[in-house]
Order: C-alpha cells, then structure tokens, then sequence
C-alpha cells in the first residue's frame, strides 16, 4: 500500500483533526463538514485517517466488511454463511467519492460483467459498500448533484444502503462516516444539507509563517523519503491509535449531568436553531469529546470545546449575511455558558 | 522594440527550462498549466518536452468529452461479448503511467474530469493501478473569459504564459540523453537548505499566494533545477527560476517593496515549541526572500497587477462554479424516460430488459451466422462459456421490467443469445433544467435619483429566493457609456451581495448597451442547458446610444431594436421611475415580458410583486 502522510504529522488544522477524531471515537456523530481554502490540508488530513485508525475485524470474504463481532447486523450474504470466518487487522476503509461520480458507482449496479460473460444476474457493490464501517470522502460535496448528496445522507444516517433497480433488490449495510469539504466561495450548500451533517469545521490557510514553513518543510521531507518520514511518526501515530481505542471503551461510562443538558438547551435556545437534532448531536459529540479526553462526565469546558463545530451550520441564517456563524457561536457561549 | 523581444526572450528561457524540468520529474510536480494559442510557439515547447522525456515515456492525449471508462479503465464490452469472460481495458490515465498526458482546451475541461484527474495526480494511481504521471493543460483561453477548473489549476506547478513569444524566438537545441539521464540520477540526492525553505515561503506569503501547494512545488522545481545544472544543493538560481514558473504567476498581491519590509514582523499569535527556531527569520533568510520577491516581481506579466485584486480572483472562482453545471445534461441521472442506442461505457446506464429485446428478433440470422464461421483454433464453444454469452431466450412480449426477475443462468439445453454492441439500449434521464436570474439593473443617474437603493434592496430580496431554490442569479449593470457584467452567473451568495453593495450611481442611460449585455449572457445560459429569466429595472430614460453618443431619439431607437432581439426569454420590466413611465412599457412589450411599474414602492412589496410575476412566468 502506499505510505500516507501521518495524520499526527499535519500542523494546525486543529478544530479539523479533532472533529474528526471526535467521528473516529463516536461514528454516530454524523459526518463532518470542512469548509475552507484550496490548498490547506483538508484531503491529505482526510486522507491520513486510513492509516491512523485501529484497523478491524471483518467476516472472512464478505463483500461488504461485515463485524464478526454484531452478527445482528450482518448482510444478507453473512447470514446466510453456514460459518463464519474472521479476517483480522483489515485497515478501515477511508473511500474517495470523485465528483461527477454515477448514481450507479455510488449505490452499486447490477454486474454487467457477470450479466454479460456469464448471463448470470448479480450486484456489484458500489462505493457506499466499500465505505461501509469506515469513512466517506467527498471532496466539493458543495458542487455535487443534490440529488446525490441527498442519498448520501440518507444512507449515513440509516445506516442500510437499499437497492431497487433493475430487478435487483438488494440491500446491505452501509455505516460510515460521511465527510464533505469544500470551497464555499465556489458554491454553497443547501441550508437543508447542511444540518444533517454532524459537524463542520472552518479550515483556513495558516497565516503566520512560521507555521507555513513548518507545513512545507514536513511535506517536503515526507515526499522525499515517504517511509522514513512515517517511520519516524510511528510512535505518535500509534499513541493516538491507542487513545482513540481508549476513547471508544470509555465512551459508554461518560455520564452528562443535567447542568450540562439545561446549558445546551439554552445555547441552542439562544441561537435559535431547528429542532432538535443541535442539542442532541453538542451532546454526543461532547461525550465523545470527554471520553478522548479520558474525563468522567462532560464538562462546561467540553461543551465550549465542541460547540462551535457542531452548532456553526445549523444558525438559521440570512445568506448574505457576511458575519460568520462562528461569531455569533462565540457571543451565545459567552453569553450562556459564562 | 528589443524590450519586447528582451522579454519574450526571457519568457521563452524560462518555459525551455520548464519543460527540462517537467521531464524530469513530472509526477512530482503535476504538471503545467500551458497558455498558448496553436502556433509554432507551442510546437517547438512540446518538441523540447518530447525530446527531453525519458526514451520510451509514455505522452498520451486527453480527447475533450473523454468517457470515464476510456480515462479511468474498465470493462471492455466489446472485447468481453466477444471473448465471452470479462476483458478489462486499461484507463489513459494507467497507460500513461510515468509520463504525460496533455489536456487540450482544459478551459473547457467538464468539473467531473478535472476531478478525477485531480485525484489520480493527488495519488498516483487509478483504480489500483499505477498512475504516476504529469498533465500538461493546455490554456486556450482568448482573454480572460474562461480559466481552466481551478481544482486543476492548483495541482499543476508551473504555470506559463507563450502568448507573447514570437516563433523565431522559439527555438531550442534538443537535450542531450546522457545529461538527462545524469540529472535523473541526481534529483533523489539534491538537498534543500533551511533558509530557502523558509524564503520560499516568505516569498509565497508576500506575493499573496494562499494554497500552501505552491511552496512546495516551488521547492521541487528547485531541485529539478539544481538537478539538470548538475549541483547537489539548490542554489540561489534554481530557487528563483522556480518562484518565476510557480509563485510568480499565482500572486495575488504585489510584492511589498524591500524599505517596507523593515518593519518587524508581529510574532505569531500561538507559540508552537516546533516554530521556536524559526520564529526570528535570520537576515540571510531575509534577504534572500527578498531576491525572490524582486525575481517574482520581474516574472509578473505586464498588465496582470491592475487586474488583480479585482478581476482575476473573483471571475476565477465564479467561472470554476460556472462549469460546474454542465454535467448535469448526462445520461446517468434524473427522471428515466425511455431508452436509447448507445455505449454503456460513455456513462450511461444499461438498459438489460431493452438490449436483450432489441436482440431478440435478430437471434436466427445470427445463430446460423456463427454456426457458419464459428471460430476454428478456439476449442468448441461450452455452455455459458462461448464467443457469445448466454442468455434465456423468453424476453420478446415480455412486459416491462417483470421479465427478468429470476435467475438468468442458461438452463441446460437451451439456445443461446447472440448480442452485439449495436443492440445496447441505454435509459435515457430527463432533469429539472437549472434556472439562472439575469438582473439587469440601471445604475444611471437618473435611475440613482429615484429609487436605486429600492431597486438594490429588492434584488438583495430575491437573491435571497434564488438562494434556497438554489437558482443561480447574474448581475448586469449599465451607466455612463458602458454595461459591466458585475456578477457573472453564480451560486455565490455573499459575492452577488458585495458586488451589489459596492455598485455606483450616476452618468446616463445607455439602455441599448445594457439589453445587449443581458441578451449576451442570457445566450450564453442557453448554450450551457440552463434557463434563464430577465429581470431589467429601469426607468427607461435611455438617452445614450451604443456609440456612446447623447440623445433621447436616437437612444430609444437602439434600445426598442436590441430589446426586439429578446423575444423569446422570460423576461419582467420593473419601471422604477416616480411614475410609471410610457417608455419602460414600452420597452417591456417590445421584449415580449411583463411590465411593472412600481410608483413608490419599498424594497419589499417589489420584490414581492417581482417574485409572484416570476413564479407566473
């Protein structure tokens, strides 16, 4: 396989990596949304994700990486197996969606090569079965088709890709985290889109240049010797493995007080977002903020921590109102959580 | 006169020492972008690129309109039918592993194949094969109008200019192999110092260049440089012909100039321990970068300052989402409404039940034709596993998509399906056409005087509209003796606003000018499947022609004739003046629109009244 710029390694970027760690201990999250500049990491920080997550167990020759560990949520396919094999220390899946990609690639398609050679009526998995329990990239997810977005979504959030097409019916798990990043001067995203995804960061060119210096200099030694560069990085990649697997044991035990539940209803009160789905995703990405931090409840200052990531898109908001999100996230935790 | 050629020379030096560079290390620098009209120009450039390409390397053309299957490999159908099991086919993009492929007219490259080529130079691979190559995007672009997909623009390092190189001035010796060949075996040793790493980042910062690619880029070319001249550090050289090919042509802002550069630099607001040495830039640093800044100064091309800070950045973005679009006319998505003949491989989908029905009637000429010349060194066809695949034979009359339900394995004994790549029936996809509001909005004094802030308001309003249905919206504005495309059809929401904002009042009326401008881009949505609507407020005091001259009659006579020429658009007249005005009306009916006289109306109840009239056109 070729070697991947650490994930440990990239500089700045913080609020990025941590959303997306936050998605790596707590998949539920429901996807991760950056937006920002070309040219400031956010593929490479994506990217870097296949090599840094524990890899997994799967069932031995399951199309769509099956955990032998929840036969409740098997496929079809797995179900029906008279035994089950284990395949051990599969990477987890870190799948690129192009833009312009076919509804047929994305869902999966009946098999012309086998309709053809063979005359025989099957499926062949598209993209969503090979993201399944892994990770969903979508570069420009700002200048894909809504239409596709919508389906994207859909499946992320039920969890179950279902195909009806073509005489084919077929349907298979498809648990992944969905992550969108984008331009926002090219293009925005629909207000409807926006909130259904989890979190989303602000990625900006690093402006001081020092830290630029430190990003090219590390890229620069990374693209001259790629395996010394993440040999070198091994230990810290590993050491935040090893965190995210404790994160994710703990995660069941982080109790949420209800002081922090009543400031949560009053943060999104305050910034008047729909609904309910805000308060319920500040709150399981704060518990899962708390776990990575290895502490026993959430606290004021998890809450402060992940706020802005997971309310900044879901302001109802005047489209030409150039005032960013973030501040206004920023005067109502000023406000509420003082 | 020798300035010019001074220059050209100059240029022409630079894009030589390109192309030795790109040879050498083309994966590692994505490529060029290469603006240049077909000429000799261009020619002798390839000539030298070709010549100094390893023996052997691989340059292979990207048709426009390219199939994903063509470019990214896949099934080969054909081949498959023909040979009965599955025939890969090797993408253009795995073919071209280790040398060039060669975009032309990437200014009109479809967003969906700049991204996938983005992706193969961002990974070196495609669909699992190898991929390790460089694109050379030929810009062929007149003036600014169009730009190459700026996801492409990014990836590709070094970005020339020929259009200014005179042919004679175009000549160059052909590389010698061994000096190449030496040079290839020295780029994995060629070092880097620290300090230029650092002015080269300093450079990019002062020049305005955001995407940190560049630097790094820039750092390569570097050492390609340093390669080819036979040094095993770069040096100052290598360095600034880098940031002449990388950072120069990428700036955004002029270089500050060396006395304002005394000033000292803020410290950085958070303190890393990593940036601890190098937070104070040493003086040689310092000096350094600014050779570099000097070098990229001399490298800007003339004219390009004065456009920068407005022109260039926000048209760029604009035109990237412009392109976006045009995909949406495939075969692949939307509504299904029926089928037609085609090859799958395109993008389209299969239709199964409609092939095989298409095949059906052909089966006995076929069958007695294969029986005729079966193919002799082959083993005799078994079952399934023949010169053609096997099909169950009981679609003709079958109803619909009820057929093929069931399992299509040939039964023992039965007769097979002869099917050709002609009977290949595709599903044909119907889509909601995309809309784009063209407003067109008098700026003129007269307009100024009544109600241009209304009128300003009101299209705030709709833009509004536009933005949840997702419409794309364009802003023309006429005053004095000119129509400026303010906004060029975009999503980009806050950047209709700005340009709003910052729009000025005053002059006169060339109303003539303003319809054409509208006609023009309402042509131009036309030609990309888009629809667009005209929403003009006036107040129909035209009184300059398109000549720019004065006077009421010879004005109004230009503006009824250019307003004729719109018949046929959806197009509203909102006559802004104090009362409403017979002109405006006139103008209005002329174009076959609708007509709104707003006498005293605020902001809201005209968009209001905008808005329903849209929603009846």
């Amino acid at each position: 396989m070729r070697v991947l710029f650490p994930f440990s390694a990239i500089v700045g970027q913080d609020e990025m990596k941590l959303a997306l760690l936050i998605a790596a201990v707590d998949p539920g999250i429901g996807g991760v949304l950056a937006f920002g500049d070309r040219g400031t990491g956010k593929s490479t920080t994506v990217r870097a994700l296949a090599a840094l997550l524990p890899p997994m167990d799967v069932v031995e020759g399951c199309r769509f990486a099956c955990d032998p560990a929840t036969p409740g949520d098997f496929c079809d396919e797995c179900r029906a197996r008279a035994g089950i094999g284990v395949r051990h220390g599969v990477p987890v899946p870190v799948v690129d969606l192009p833009l312009g990609a076919t509804e047929d690639r994305v869902v999966g398609a009946l098999d012309l090569e086998r309709a053809l050679a063979r005359g025989e009526k099957a499926f062949e998995p598209g993209l969503l079965a090979r993201a399944n329990r892994g990770f969903l990239y979508i570069d420009e997810v700002n200048l894909l088709e809504d239409h596709l977005v919508d389906l994207l979504l859909d499946v992320a959030a039920s969890g179950e890709n279902v195909v009806e097409r073509e005489g084919l019916s077929v349907r298979h798990p498809a648990r992944f985290v969905l992550v969108g990043s984008g331009n926002p001067e090219e293009g925005e995203l629909r207000p409807q889109l926006l909130d259904r995804f989890g979190l989303s960061v602000e990625v900006r060119t690093p402006g001081d240049i020092p830290t630029r210096i430190e990003v090219v200099k590390r890229r620069d030694a990374f693209e001259r010797d790629r395996a010394g560069f993440a040999a070198t990085w091994q230990p810290v990649e590993a050491a935040l493995r090893e965190r995210i697997l404790a994160a994710r044991a703990r995660l069941p035990g982080v109790a949420v007080p209800d002081a922090m539940l009543e400031k949560t209803a009053a943060l999104c009160i305050k910034l008047g977002t729909d609904g309910l789905r805000a308060e319920l995703t500040l709150i399981r990405a704060a518990r899962a903020f708390a776990a990575y931090e290895g502490l026993p409840s959430v606290d004021l200052a998890s809450l402060r921590t992940i706020a802005p990531s997971a309310l900044r898109h879901r302001l109802r908001r005047d489209p030409l109102d150039e005032a960013g999100s973030s501040a206004r996230v920023a005067r109502a935790l000023d406000g509420v959580l003082a | 006169m020798t300035e010019t050629a001074d220059l050209a020379a100059a240029i022409w030096a630079d894009a030589a020492a390109a192309a030795l560079v790109l040879a050498l290390d083309p994966a590692g620098l994505g490529g060029v972008v290469l603006r240049a009209r077909v000429g000799p120009a261009r020619d002798a450039w390839f000539a030298l690129l070709r010549a100094a390409l390893p023996p052997g390397a691989p340059v292979r053309r990207v048709p426009a309109g390219i199939a994903d299957a063509r470019l990214l490999g896949g099934l080969d159908l054909a081949a498959t039918l023909r040979a009965g099991r599955p025939v890969a086919e090797r993408g253009l993009l795995a073919e071209a592993d280790g040398g060039i492929v060669v975009v032309p007219m990437s200014e009109r490259l479809p967003a969906a194949t700049a991204a996938r080529l983005a992706q193969v130079l961002d990974t070196g691979e495609v669909l699992s094969a190898r991929a390790r190559i460089g694109a050379v995007a030929l810009d062929e672009s007149v003036d600014d109008e169009e730009l190459p997909p700026t996801s492409l623009l990014d990836r590709l390092a070094i970005h020339l200019d020929l259009s200014g190189v005179p042919p004679r001035t175009a000549t160059a010796e052909a590389p010698g192999q061994e000096w190449l060949a030496d040079a290839r075996l020295r780029l994995g040793a060629v070092t880097v110092d620290d300090e230029v790493t650092e002015a080269v980042c300093i450079a990019a910062d002062g020049l305005g260049v955001g995407s940190l690619r560049a630097p790094l880029f820039a750092l390569r070319v570097a050492r390609a440089a340093a390669a080819l001249a036979g040094r095993d550090i770069v040096a100052e050289e290598d360095v600034s012909l880098a940031v002449r090919l990388v950072l120069a042509p990428r700036a955004t802002r002029l270089p500050p100039s060396a006395e304002a550069e005394q000033d000292p630099e803020p410290p950085p607001p958070d303190d890393r321990p990593a940036d601890e040495e190098t937070a104070q830039t040493p003086e040689e640093t310092k000096a350094l970068a600014d050779m570099l800044l000097e070098a990229a100064r001399a490298a800007l091309p003339k004219g390009l300052l004065e456009r920068l800070q407005s022109a260039a950045r926000a048209r760029g973005a604009a035109r990237a989402v412009g392109r976006a679009g045009e995909q949406r006319t495939g075969d692949a998505r939307g509504r299904p409404i029926g089928t037609r003949s085609g090859d799958p491989r395109d993008g389209g989908r299969l239709n199964l039940v409609e092939t095989l029905r298409a095949a059906a009637p052909w089966q006995p000429l076929r069958r007695a034709a294969s029986e005729h010349d079966s193919p002799s060194p082959q083993p005799p066809p078994t079952r399934g596993g023949g010169d053609w695949p096997s099909f169950p034979p009981p679609l003709v009359g079958g109803a619909g998509g009820g057929v093929l339900h069931g399992s299509l394995v040939t039964p023992v004994g039965m007769t097979r399906l002869h099917i050709r790549k002609s009977d290949f029936r595709l599903t044909r996809h119907i889509q909601r056409r995309e809309t784009t509001t063209i407003f067109g909005i008098d700026a003129s004094g007269s307009a100024a005087l009544n109600r241009l802030a209304e009128a300003k308001g009101a299209v705030e309003l709709l833009l509004a509209d536009c933005y949840v249905r997702r419409d794309r919206v364009a802003v023309v504005s006429f005053r004095g003796n000119a129509a400026d495309i303010l906004l060029p059809p975009t999503r980009a929401l806050a950047r209709a606003r700005r340009s709003l904002a910052g729009l000025p009042g005053g002059g006169g009326t060339p109303l003539a000018l303003g319809i054409d401008a509208l006609r023009a881009l309402a042509d131009s949505e036309r030609r990309a499947q888009r629809t667009p609507t005209i929403v003009l407020l006036t107040d129909g005091r035209a009184n300059v022609a398109r000549d720019g001259s004065g006077g009421r009659p010879k004005a109004e006579a230009e503006s009824l004739a250019a307003a004729r020429r719109l018949q046929g658009f959806a197009a509203l007249v909102v006559d802004t003046s104090p009362r409403p005005h017979p002109f405006a009306r006139k103008i209005a009916e002329t174009m076959g629109g609708r007509y709104l006289p707003l006498p005293y109306a605020n902001a809201h109840s005209l968009s209001a009244a905008v808005r329903v009239t849209l929603a009846a056109t």
